[in-house]
């Protein structure tokens, strides 16, 4: 690899040297990314597609309003700045890895590969918790039989319609099952037991609930599960296979094998890639948490 | 093994040498910069400050395309100074700027497509005028148990 400066009037077409001036795995890492950038950019029309022909959609502020050890706050979009500061500053790190494998600094690229491993791994368990967050929590519906269920977020259920109230509230509980309906007043009133409302008939039981305090929300559109869980998979899909290309880096900078070949040039090709995971979060963030 | 590679008939490209880590570090204050603004507009989405979302719906959409645009920000700083994209020479730039010129059109003509579709689902294929919000949301007796 030759480090002279590029003398002026270069032909680059004549021969001999790249007239993209870069190897061919990196001109082939960008087309590449490119391609999965159309990949990425079709998931996300097809879900705006959609949103767009629908009168309602999901108000992602109560969705995504949870953090952990937080209990029931409501703190909107602070989950998911934490994820977003976390994936920022681990690309800073590959960027700076590879500036270290540019000065040929073994040590300096295997610190701040370490550091971006870390970013990843720490941005993944973010993702396992917020999905587990969401296919585990149960919310009251009014489903379409005209009774309150219990209801998780999944690619087929969205317990995340508009809020019912008044009228529609009361008709809605005279058609609700006893189990539901103490698991309703459970949810308040930490007073009472489930063992003492074993027996109780549906009006004593209804009579039991606070109208005013009791949230119970339409079937939200069953698109919003499919979509969220389909491309924020995908990402955390690449997030993943990032990491397992970071730690193969790692590992051949340990075994000296860029040393002897005397460039880092690998280190950029999979710092390319981390990077495009930042880039495709940039939109995934504004997609579905911010607008 | 280094002889091996170095002597390769891989044709010679050459990079300017490293410079300070200070343009890194400006990139990331600047994107964590911008990244609040984001999340201090997205929180007034939260908290309703730019009024009723039915009433100043023009003003949400406003607030929504600006944060559109400080991502586009983003992702033009991503590429060009974290992923060198902007150092490298301009037939590359171009062989890659250039086909993602289509998203263009893919983003305009299915937003279209889907606000079309809307407009015809709330008119039964424009037999009739929009019916009112009101009207829209499914009446709760519809789905009761007669």
């Amino acid at each position: 690899m030759s480090t002279t400066a590029i003398p002026t009037n270069t032909k680059w077409w004549n021969g001999g040297r790249s007239p993209f001036n870069a190897s061919y795995g990196k001109v082939m890492m960008w087309y590449f990314l490119m391609s999965d950038a159309f990949t990425f950019g079709a998931f996300l029309i097809s879900y705006a597609t959609l949103r767009f022909s629908l009168n309602g959609w999901v108000d992602a502020n109560h969705v995504f309003n949870a953090f952990p050890f937080f209990g029931h706050q409501d703190l909107p979009l602070a989950f998911v700045s934490l994820m977003t500061f976390i994936l920022i500053f681990s690309s800073v790190t590959m960027v700076l890895a590879v500036h270290e494998g540019h000065k040929m600094n073994k040590k300096g690229v295997e610190q701040y590969m370490i550091l971006t491993i870390i970013g990843g791994i720490a941005f993944l368990a973010c993702q396992a918790w917020e999905w587990t967050h969401l296919l585990t929590g149960e919310h009251f519906v009014l489903t379409h039989s005209g009774a309150v269920e219990l209801m998780n977020t999944t690619v087929s259920h969205n317990p995340w319609g508009k809020q019912i109230h008044g009228a529609a509230v009361a008709t809605a509980l005279q058609n609700t099952t006893p189990e539901v309906l103490r698991a309703m007043i459970l949810e308040h009133n930490h007073t009472v037991t489930a063992a003492s409302l074993q027996n109780l008939t549906v009006p004593d039981l209804i009579s039991k609930i606070d109208l005013n305090e009791v949230y119970i929300a339409q079937v939200g559109p069953p698109s919003f599960g499919s979509y969220f869980f389909g491309i924020t998979g995908f990402h955390g899909f690449h997030v993943f296979s990032g990491v397992v290309i970071n730690i193969i880096m790692l590992i051949k900078t340990k075994l000296d094998h860029f040393q002897e070949r005397g460039h880092y040039e690998m280190i950029e090709k999979a710092g390319l890639y981390w990077h495009f995971v930042d880039l495709v979060w940039v939109f995934v963030f504004l997609c579905f948490y911010l607008i | 093994m280094s002889e091996h590679v170095m002597s390769s008939s891989e044709i010679s490209f050459s990079h300017p040498p490293a410079e300070g880590t200070g343009r890194i570090w400006k990139i990331f204050w600047l994107l964590s910069f911008i990244t609040v603004i984001e999340l201090a507009l997205g929180f007034g989405l939260a908290k309703h400050w730019y009024g009723d979302p039915v009433a100043n719906a023009s003003m949400i959409l406003f607030v929504k395309g600006a944060i559109c645009i400080l991502s586009l920000a983003k992702a033009f700083y991503i590429v060009s100074v974290f992923m060198h994209l902007g150092d490298e020479i301009r037939n590359l730039i171009m062989t890659i700027v250039v086909p993602l010129g289509i998203f263009i059109w893919f983003i305009t003509a299915f937003l279209w497509d889907g606000n079309s579709w809307k407009n015809l689902k709330n008119t039964d294929g424009g037999s009739h005028p929009p019916r009112t919000e009101q009207e829209q949301s499914v009446p709760v007796e519809q789905g009761a148990k007669p």
